[in-house]
């Protein structure tokens, strides 16, 4: 084993207590980070996920749409001279919008509705485990997902509720399709869903383009911009990247978990801090030992460093012990490998003031102490 | 004589600022030769530890010249006057400064890993070092669990091992009763005439006198006087 590895690691177990409040601020701070980090995925990904889901080449959006959650309309002309380009095969209706939906045991609650032409491609709920797409075009069908059976006072098949009072039937239920605010997504026909929201037959929240296999994307958008005056054309990316920087910036909600996540950096970097200059201070005479001995700055950078990785090492892996079944977040490869290298530099980041410390030593103390 | 390993020329060394400014070393010129085992003896304060500093390369003076092994310490970086210690001096300390935390086999080793020396041959020579001042059977041993005496021979054998061409001893037996005092020194002059070591002892211990090739007293940062001992006394004693 090496002399430097063993070194640090015994003047890191040399006072235990402290030790266990080093690891307890590594596991605290990089708790915090993951939650923060993989609350802001989770929330980067549902944002988006309706838009995911969606079979479109482009979107045509209301001018000025900022989410995909944004219910203004589009006239259905706008459709029409969008099919009139050459390259463009179907442009499908979507209709969005807040509804109230009326609990079995009185009162009511807000949903979402989102809908589409179930007879063709569009958008439609995904991952069924009840019920089939073929259900919806049943006259006041809707899917609901199996996570809101609470919130929606319903047992699943074949509950009944009303939705702006009209008597709906639950005809399919969907697994994982979760929103990221409080309010459920109901999925239900296209004319169903006016009805719901009060939209009128020719308008739309949005129409999804799809092109022939052989049509070339931008050419197709450039001339639908040109002939569509009240809206807008994006790809789907770009739409994703409006809604998410909507959601994640405009709103604020990016920032603070952003600003959870800066935060247990801070506390973790002050704790793994802390404990190295307090033991680094236990432990002078020794340091002053090795400059008196001769060894070189960068050996005594290597031992504070090295007790500054294994701090980082243990805190990861109590953490990845814990985490599969006590924190309920995303956690991408990416991620994870990105909090090992966030936690490595803490800790290492952590060592300087320990560093600053040592390289101050004068080493004919030695000849004093 | 044989050639200096470590010398000092003309030294001054002033330490502190304004009034409480001392002059610690007023023109100090000593030479250590391989193979002689130097007591430098005064009372306290009158810059024996100041002298053994400043030709350990561990201060600097404020004028005058060192040189370690032929090479002046003049105008060199910090981090060249630790390569110069590591790699011709070796130090023993009143207070021994082991590392508790290490064994007595790895703290001597330690001294080999700061010059980055292969593991195994680290190991290899840590153990014969330890078997130079007798301590073989205590090599797994940390130093709580050894007496004064054997935690000072372990750091002789930390200072020894990397086969250095001086080592400068600070006070190494005060700590120590009659009987392991005189062992330690045993082995210290044992180092001198075997290695061809040039050693330095500061001490104020008179039971040692025996073991030395040569007496060094300074007072106010002079050096007042200088006996030589016989050699046959010497070889005596070896």
């Amino acid at each position: 084993m090496s002399l430097i590895f063993r070194l640090s690691w015994r003047n890191l177990f040399h006072d235990r207590l402290r030790f266990v409040a080093t690891i307890i601020g590594i596991v605290f701070s990089i708790v915090l980070v993951t939650v923060q980090m993989g609350l802001f995925l989770s929330f980067d990904r549902m944002v988006t996920t309706m838009i995911d889901h969606a079979q479109a080449d482009l979107w045509i959006v209301p001018l000025g749409t900022k989410c995909f959650e944004d219910p203004s309309l589009v006239d259905e002309r706008e459709r029409f001279r969008a099919l009139s380009i050459n390259g463009v095969t179907e442009a499908l209706p979507i209709v969005i919008g807040f509804a109230q939906w009326r609990l079995p045991s009185g009162g009511t609650t807000p949903v979402f509705i989102v809908s589409s032409d179930t007879r063709v491609g569009g958008l439609h709920p995904w991952n069924l485990v009840e019920g089939s797409l073929a259900d919806l075009a049943v006259p006041g069908a809707v899917a609901i997902d199996q996570s809101y059976f609470d919130r929606l006072g319903t047992k699943g098949l074949g509950a009944n509720a009303e939705i702006r009072d009209q008597k709906v039937e639950v005809m399919a239920v969907t697994k994982g399709i979760r929103a990221f605010t409080t309010t459920p997504y109901v999925f239900t026909s296209l004319d169903q869903a006016r009805a719901f929201i009060g939209t009128p037959p020719n308008k739309a929240t949005y129409f999804l383009v799809r092109l022939a296999p052989d049509a070339d994307i931008a050419s197709v958008r450039s001339r639908l911009r040109t002939i569509l005056s009240e809206s807008e054309v994006l790809t789907p990316s770009e739409f994703r990247r409006r809604s998410r920087s909507f959601w994640l910036f405009g709103t604020g909600a990016g920032a603070a978990l952003f600003a959870g996540a800066l935060l247990g950096i801070i506390v973790g970097t002050v704790v793994v801090a802390q404990t190295l200059y307090s033991s680094t201070k236990d432990h002078l005479n020794e340091f002053a030992t090795l400059r008196a001995m001769g060894s070189s700055a960068r050996y005594i950078h290597k031992v504070i460093i090295c007790q500054a990785l294994l701090s980082a090492v243990i805190g990861l892996i109590i953490v990845d012990a814990t985490a599969e079944s006590a924190l309920p977040v995303l956690m991408t490869p990416a991620m994870s490998v990105g909090l090992l290298l966030l936690t490595v530099a803490m800790c290492v980041l952590s060592s300087t003031s320990a560093i600053v410390q040592v390289m101050r030593i004068d080493p004919a103390v030695v000849f004093t102490r | 004589m044989t050639e200096a390993v470590m010398e000092a020329v003309d030294v001054v060394k002033t330490l502190g600022r304004g009034p409480s400014q001392v002059q610690a070393l007023r023109g100090v010129s000593l030479a250590l030769a391989g193979g002689e085992l130097t007591l430098l003896m005064g009372p306290s304060g009158s810059g024996k530890t100041t002298l053994l500093s400043i030709l350990g390369c561990i201060l600097s003076p404020t004028s005058g010249i060192v040189r370690v092994c032929g090479q002046s310490t003049a105008h060199i970086q910090p981090e060249d006057m630790a390569r110069l210690r590591r790699d011709h001096v070796g130090f023993i300390f009143q207070s021994y400064h082991l590392f508790p935390t290490l064994t007595a086999l790895d703290n001597v080793r330690l001294a080999l890993d700061v010059r980055d020396e292969p593991s195994a041959a680290a190991i290899f020579k840590a153990k014969e070092a330890l078997a130079t001042v007798g301590l073989s059977h205590k090599m797994k041993s940390f130093p709580r669990a050894l007496s004064g005496g054997e935690q000072q021979r372990v750091a002789i054998a930390r200072a020894i091992v990397g086969n250095p061409s001086a080592v400068l001893a600070d006070e190494p037996t005060s700590a120590l009763d009659g009987d392991n005092g005189q062992a330690i020194m045993k082995v210290l002059a044992q180092i001198a005439k075997e290695q061809s070591c040039g050693v330095l002892v500061v001490t104020h211990d008179p039971r040692i006198f025996r073991f030395a090739s040569r007496i060094v007293r300074i007072e106010d940062g002079r050096i007042v006087g200088e006996e030589r001992a016989a050699q046959d006394s010497i070889e005596k004693r070896g």
